[in-house]
């Protein structure tokens, strides 16, 4: 099963070495990670998916996450309701005669077109995981040249914050 | 003042007595400093010997060992030793230095990236850039490697820092938000073992380097005598309970004793304390302990369910969690306990006489069992004892009757051989008045021989025996074992003269080839002020058994004629 984790972390050099070093030498199955700047100017916030067989191995990776010294608190927001996203940019080939056509997907996707050259569009889409392959399997057609996504980043409903819970 | 005079006032505050370590370019500033505040430092022949020694001497004494080594090869050759103290939890602090801040990342003259390096063998690891970082900066490295699960710390230090002045003034706390371990845990935990325990008819205690480390033998051994219930020890966990208390059925695992393993698989209840149930000790995870109820003592949380997965945990120090089991273990008569193991003590009796450690003795050869067991009664078991890794280190596991907690020595989880002779220095830095014994291979001890050299120029009275039976012992008896007697590379053919090699360094040496010269030898060895090897002349088929074959089950060791 595919978990979430909000992870809290010092914001300071050789703390995402230590992350990775860690995820790598303990052989965690990782899907996504995404890290960025918190509320707290001395935090960072990583948003971490991970695959694991059941809730005493996610056990195991959140405790052995935990022991390492810059690593502040781990929140898992699965089963908590929570928003979660990821930013996708879509490099697609687009010809005179198919660009109305991938104009009509981006609109039923509520995505946006953020750069258009002769040949090519650049297509922005923030949603959940299963609506970017969604959009991603549509493009496909017509030639995607490039795709980057930021993977995950997951935020709880209400109003309490993660580093209160 | 400067950086490197900053840093050794560090050390004076954190109560650090002595260092190892080895000179060169980045840290020039850092030994000038050494060497005018008079600060005590022990030169070894190889920096891996530096971070061994310090490990030795922090396993001996329980406090933090320090070690000093210079950028790129100098701290690279510390990469065993920091491997080597992370797995078996020793409480060590690595400075080494590192190129000019503005050469970071250039690829200069003797740079390696020594943070990178160590991320996944350290508990931390800092790069200080700025002199004003540096008082903080040692303040936690120490705090962290001593306290919760001890662990060794790097601290690189560029050496601009050394080089730059600063307003000294070392900090008073520690402001580490992710970093507070946990040191009493839950008490109703404790209480669950205790019903558990009333409830089982044929328990376990399984104590491991836990117990060494939080110098808690006293506390295990009040509650062992109250309940009356076997103990048997991890290879790190030896020496908590004395190897010839009643009660004691012996190590587990890949080499342990047949009523220790025969025990661990049969029980019904297996408490584990201060233990990470490697995989030497408990085989085949799917068959281990397979019908027993699974209770973990430890302070790392992450140690909780990784191989074997506990019913009953508690989380904390041994130096809480040992007196409140052993307090509330004493509430009940002691006569209720004994009750209710009468039948499973005569199970225990049944394997005890079955299958005893043994061995064969021919005429005319020096078996190492023996060499191990005389040693033993010599030495009144009063010896602190160090080994260096293969057969020797088992026989030395199994024949020595230990006494005392912190009375081996050894690497038991990364399995470092090497690790002996520069260890065995540290010890005995860290304990001039005992007799410091190591039991040493002619493969392991060519790994860090240069040492002698350091224990020979400062008269260090280490006894130095080394089990000489012309092969890399372990891994041919898994060639004859496992291999069809392919002896890939483990024949060493005995051309080595162990007692040149130690003179030539300044050690004494003395050869023994007969049974008959042995006792005399050993006595009037021991009684030699400095340092002195003893090269022991011993037959080269000999196997370590019992042995599980790897992957095996405990229950199905191959044993002893």
């Amino acid at each position: 099963m595919k978990y979430t984790l909000a992870v809290l972390v010092e914001n300071r050099p050789g703390v995402l070495t230590h992350i990775s070093g860690l995820i790598s030498r303990r052989a965690y199955n990782i899907e996504s990670i995404a890290a960025g700047h918190s509320e707290e100017a001395d935090t960072t916030r990583i948003t971490i998916d991970v695959e694991a067989d059941d809730e005493i191995e996610l056990e195991q990776v959140v405790n052995q996450l935990s022991k390492l010294v810059d690593v502040i608190k781990i929140i898992n927001l699965t089963h908590i309701d929570s928003i979660q996203r990821e930013l996708a940019l879509i490099k697609v080939k687009a010809s005179k005669e198919n660009r109305s056509e991938i104009v009509d997907v981006v609109d039923i996707f509520r995505a946006k077109i953020v750069d258009v050259s002769r040949e090519t569009m650049v297509i922005e889409l923030t949603g959940e995981e299963s609506k970017v392959d969604a959009l991603y399997e549509l493009l496909n057609d017509f030639g995607i040249i490039e795709i980057v996504r930021t993977g995950k980043i997951a935020l709880s409903r209400g109003p309490g914050a993660a580093k209160d819970m | 003042m400067l950086g490197a005079e900053a840093l050794i006032k560090s050390l004076e505050n954190e109560g650090v007595e002595i260092v190892f370590g080895y000179p060169g370019g980045a840290v020039l500033t850092l030994y000038d400093a050494l060497y005018q505040a008079k600060f005590p430092h022990i030169l070894t022949r190889h920096e891996q010997g530096a971070v061994h020694a310090a490990d030795g001497y922090a396993r001996a004494t329980g406090k933090v060992g320090v070690c000093m080594a210079t950028s790129g090869p100098g701290g690279t050759n510390l990469i065993t030793g920091i491997a080597t103290a992370y797995m078996d939890s020793v409480p060590l602090v690595a400075i080494t230095g590192q190129v000019g801040v503005s050469l970071i990342g250039k690829d200069s003259f003797q740079e390696a990236d020594m943070r990178g390096i160590t991320t996944p063998i350290s508990k931390h690891n800092y790069l200080v850039k700025k002199v004003q970082d540096l008082p903080r900066v040692m303040k936690e490295a120490f705090h962290i490697a001593r306290t919760g699960r001890p662990g060794p710390v790097v601290v690189d230090i560029s050496k601009d820092v050394f080089n730059a002045t600063i307003d000294y003034e070392y900090p008073e706390t520690i402001k580490l938000r992710g970093y507070s371990p946990v040191v009493e845990g839950d008490a109703k935990n404790i209480d669950a073992v205790i019903d558990e325990l009333k409830k089982s008819t044929s328990p376990v205690i399984f104590v491991g380097g836990g117990v060494n480390i939080s110098d808690t033998s006293e506390e295990l051994r009040k509650f062992i005598e109250t309940t009356g219930f076997p103990v048997t020890a991890s290879l790190m966990g030896l020496g908590c309970i004395a190897s010839d208390h009643p009660q004691h059925l012996g190590m587990v695992g890949m080499h342990g004793t047949y009523a220790a393993n025969m025990a661990m698989s049969e029980c019904d209840l297996l408490v584990g304390i201060g233990v990470r149930f490697d995989d030497r000790v408990t085989g085949a995870v799917e068959s281990f302990a397979p019908k027993a109820k699974i209770v973990h003592f430890d302070i790392d949380p992450a140690e909780i369910n990784k191989n074997i997965r506990a019913d009953i945990r508690v989380i904390g120090d041994l130096r809480w969690a040992l007196p409140l089991l052993s307090e509330k273990a004493a509430t009940r008569e002691p006569q209720k306990w004994r009750e209710q193991v009468q039948a499973w003590e005569e199970r225990l009796n049944a394997w005890r006489i079955e299958g005893p450690l043994s061995y064969n003795q021919p005429e005319g050869l020096i078996m190492p069992q023996a060499v191990i067991k005389l040693v033993s009664e010599l030495t009144n078991r009063e010896a602190v004892i160090v080994t260096d890794v293969g057969q020797h280190q088992m026989w030395t596991a199994q024949f020595y009757n230990f006494q005392n907690q912190r009375s081996l020595i050894t690497s038991g989880g990364l399995g470092t051989m090497g690790y002996g002779l520069p260890a065995a220095i540290g010890a005995q830095v860290g304990l001039p008045e005992k007799l410091v014994i190591l039991f040493t291979g002619d493969g392991s001890i060519m790994m860090n021989c240069q040492e002698l050299a350091t224990a020979a120029d400062n008269g260090f009275p280490i006894k130095i025996i080394v089990m000489n039976n012309k092969v890399l012992g372990m891994v041919s008896q898994w060639q004859r074992m496992f291999y069809g007697e392919r002896y890939s590379h483990t024949i060493l053919k005995g051309r080595t003269d162990f007692v040149k090699l130690a003179e030539a360094m300044g050690v004494p040496g003395v050869r023994v080839t007969k049974p008959e010269e042995l006792a005399a030898t050993l006595e009037k060895a021991f009684k030699a002020e400095g340092p002195i090897l003893i090269d022991i002349s011993l037959p080269d088929t000999e196997d370590v058994l019992p042995m599980v074959p790897p992957g095996g089950r405990l229950d199905q060791m191959i044993l002893g004629s």
